[in-house]
């Protein structure tokens, strides 16, 4: 029997790379990289949880979504439309035939605040919606495509469809959504100025820290009979029906769950970088995502978040020099890595790591570190 | 249809695929504790009259009742649950678990979301699992993955997957196709023994393998019973021998 604890971590090699992971995130990082490229790394940290969602859905459960943007955008910009409200109260919008509301709506002749927009006036109730709208509308897809059965190519279809029409949806209601430049401008949060530094720097640590407590709660569920159960639908659906589950109901819930980690990477993109766009709600941001988690491993929690946080960093580096060559490049990434190598980096690292145990040595290096990081930090203290 | 003492009961079960009778007014009873062996030609209605009373094909007409309850309106995870269980035709195992965590999904403990994820490993389950991996001897092969059986342990542990369940109806689409002439004595023995406290339903077309374990045999032909008895008692009639044995 497994304590909570092992179920969390995923056992020892678990516990030892998500100790990595989080010492990369939460020091070497923050210490080596200057603000502008943390922020960069912060915003990729966002398309992390996507990665992560997509271990969940996509390489356990088999259910391959190309929609997963969809719940990232949905997820930014309820957050968006809540700093949106407190960035437009009537002082600083006083030139507007109608002040106190956002600026896109003004431009578009509205004179009041939509039906919709009211809830986004709390915070409290903000983060509640970034949490419920996309799983809401997760919930819906899933159902009414589960039930039924559809699945697969089909499903994957789909879930592009539904994130075309969501984009093309809100870029189509400018007076509501803020249209193709979305919602810009965001200033504050409770009259907290997130664009200071300090500011950026707390939201860069809040954004690491769930990101590590999203990966230890998709750890649980895959490490229950919840996570065997998705192997096994992934491996032989019929089977599984046949022993007396109701496979579509667990098709649902993972879906949910996976849209509502992307969201919380969503809203805390909309938080970091100051603004949410249609752009990352259709098709490119999505497929992206699977290619970042494809690169990754998309059996491996840790292996999508480096390959997010790699494929990224090429990209950067890569569009900077050669902007018309990197989709190629990634096209021809995304080719090889399910060509030669299917487990992503992950596969790689465990191909090799057995062979050498680098766990093993890097774990005792870790302690040796951590334990004179902690004499250090005694001793300033 | 009144109810009956026979665990299962079939009654006028029809299913017609764009007019073509896959089964035909089909009447069948099976007893408690009884293994009823059905034969027939290829085409018969052997798989699709299996693939109606576990729900994997929606009736036409007529009735299943299992125990008195009514199957044909009941969608599958719920008719597993009443009690059926079902092998198919090729083993159907979860390839890349290992033996013992094929044998632990199966269980039927946290068969719902909530109850999946909040699921504990018992010692319950653990000896649940080892009773019937030694069952089907596959004790040595547990922690291997399932993947790497040979084709007729592929079966045993389908069929000990349903023993997890407990059912009190096992269906089998021809356990022992593929198998070695020692691994059909072993799996005869094996139905032998756990038809004891269940009802068994075999579709099988080795005639040896059938003399060995059928308590009464059913022929099925172009979707309708051709004949129903003893093993001697089908043998030796002229319909059956035409149609099938014959050849």
């Amino acid at each position: 029997m497994k304590s909570l604890s092992d179920k969390l971590l995923g056992g020892k090699q678990g516990a030892v790379g998500l100790a990595i992971l989080a010492l990369l995130l939460f020091v070497v990082f923050p210490l080596w990289l200057d603000l502008f490229r943390l922020g960069l790394l912060g915003k990729y940290v966002t398309y992390a949880f996507v990665a992560v969602s997509l271990v969940l859905l996509w390489g356990n459960g088999g259910i391959l979504s190309l929609g997963q943007g969809m719940f990232f955008g949905l997820g930014g910009y309820c957050m968006a439309m809540f700093l949106k409200l407190e960035a437009s109260d009537p002082v600083s919008t006083k030139i507007q035939t109608t002040p106190g509301i956002p600026d896109f709506m003004d431009w578009n002749q509205l004179t009041e605040i939509p039906w919709f927009w009211i809830p986004f006036k709390s915070l409290p109730l903000t983060l509640l919606l970034v949490l419920v709208v996309p799983t809401l509308l997760a919930f819906t897809i899933g159902y009414a495509m589960f039930k039924r059965r559809v699945g697969g190519v089909y499903f994957a279809i789909i879930t592009q469809a539904i994130a075309l029409i969501l984009s093309i949806l809100i870029v189509g209601q400018q007076g509501y959504t803020g249209g193709v430049n979305g919602i810009t401008d965001l200033k504050t949060m409770m009259g907290w100025d997130i664009r200071t530094d300090s500011a950026k720097y707390i939201l860069y640590f809040a954004n690491a820290g769930l990101l590590i407590g999203c990966m230890l709660l998709s750890r649980y569920i895959l490490t229950s009979k919840f996570g065997m159960l998705l192997l096994a639908m992934r491996d032989k659906e019929e089977r599984v029906r046949f022993s007396g589950y109701d496979v579509s109901n667990f098709k649902i819930f993972i879906f949910c769950v996976a849209a509502m980690i992307s969201a919380i990477g969503g809203a805390m993109f909309t938080l970091q970088i100051g603004f949410m766009s249609p752009s990352f709600v259709g098709i490119v941001p999505s497929i992206e995502m699977v290619i970042f988690a494809a690169v990754g491993g998309r059996m491996s929690l840790i292996g999508a978040v480096y390959g997010t946080l790699l494929v990224n960093f090429g990209k950067t580096v890569f569009s900077e020099t050669f902007p018309e060559l990197w989709l190629f490049l990634m096209g021809g990434l995304f080719i090889a890595v399910v060509m030669f190598f299917p487990d992503g980096l992950a596969g790689i690292y465990d191909k090799y790591a057995k062979k050498f145990d680098i766990a093993g040595v890097v774990s005792k290096y870790v302690s040796k570190v951590s334990k004179k990081a902690s004499k250090m930090i005694g001793e300033i203290i | 249809m009144s109810n009956t003492d026979f665990v299962l009961a079939i009654e006028d079960l029809t299913v017609s695929f764009d007019g073509f009778k896959a089964v035909d007014a089909l009447s069948m009873y099976i007893d408690k504790n009884e293994l009823r062996v059905v034969i027939g030609p290829n085409g018969a209605g052997k798989t699709t009259v299996l693939d109606l009373i576990c729900g994997k094909t929606k009736s036409t007409s007529g009735t299943i009742k299992f125990k008195n309850k009514e199957l044909t309106k009941l969608p599958e995870h719920e008719i597993v649950r009443a009690g059926v269980g079902r092998k198919f035709q090729t083993p159907s195992i979860y390839e890349n678990l290992t033996v013992y965590q094929n044998l632990e999904v199966s269980y039927p403990v946290g068969r719902s979301v909530w109850g999946s994820l909040t699921f504990k490993r018992t010692t319950a389950l653990q000896k649940q699992v080892y009773k019937i991996a030694a069952e089907v001897l596959l004790t040595e092969h547990l922690q291997m993955e399932a993947a790497l059986l040979s084709h007729g342990q592929k079966q045993w542990l389908e069929i000990g997957m349903l023993l997890m369940q407990d059912p009190e109806l096992l269906m089998l689409d021809e356990p022992v196709a593929g198998m070695s002439a020692k691994e059909r004595d072993q799996t005869a023995e094996l139905l032998n023994r756990i038809c004891k406290n269940r009802s068994v339903l075999v579709i099988e077309h080795d005639m040896e393998f059938v003399k060995k374990i059928a308590h009464k045999v059913t022929v099925l032909h172009q979707g309708k019973i051709l004949a129903e008895g003893s093993m001697e008692k089908v043998q030796a009639d002229e319909k059956v021998i035409e149609v099938y044995l014959g050849h």
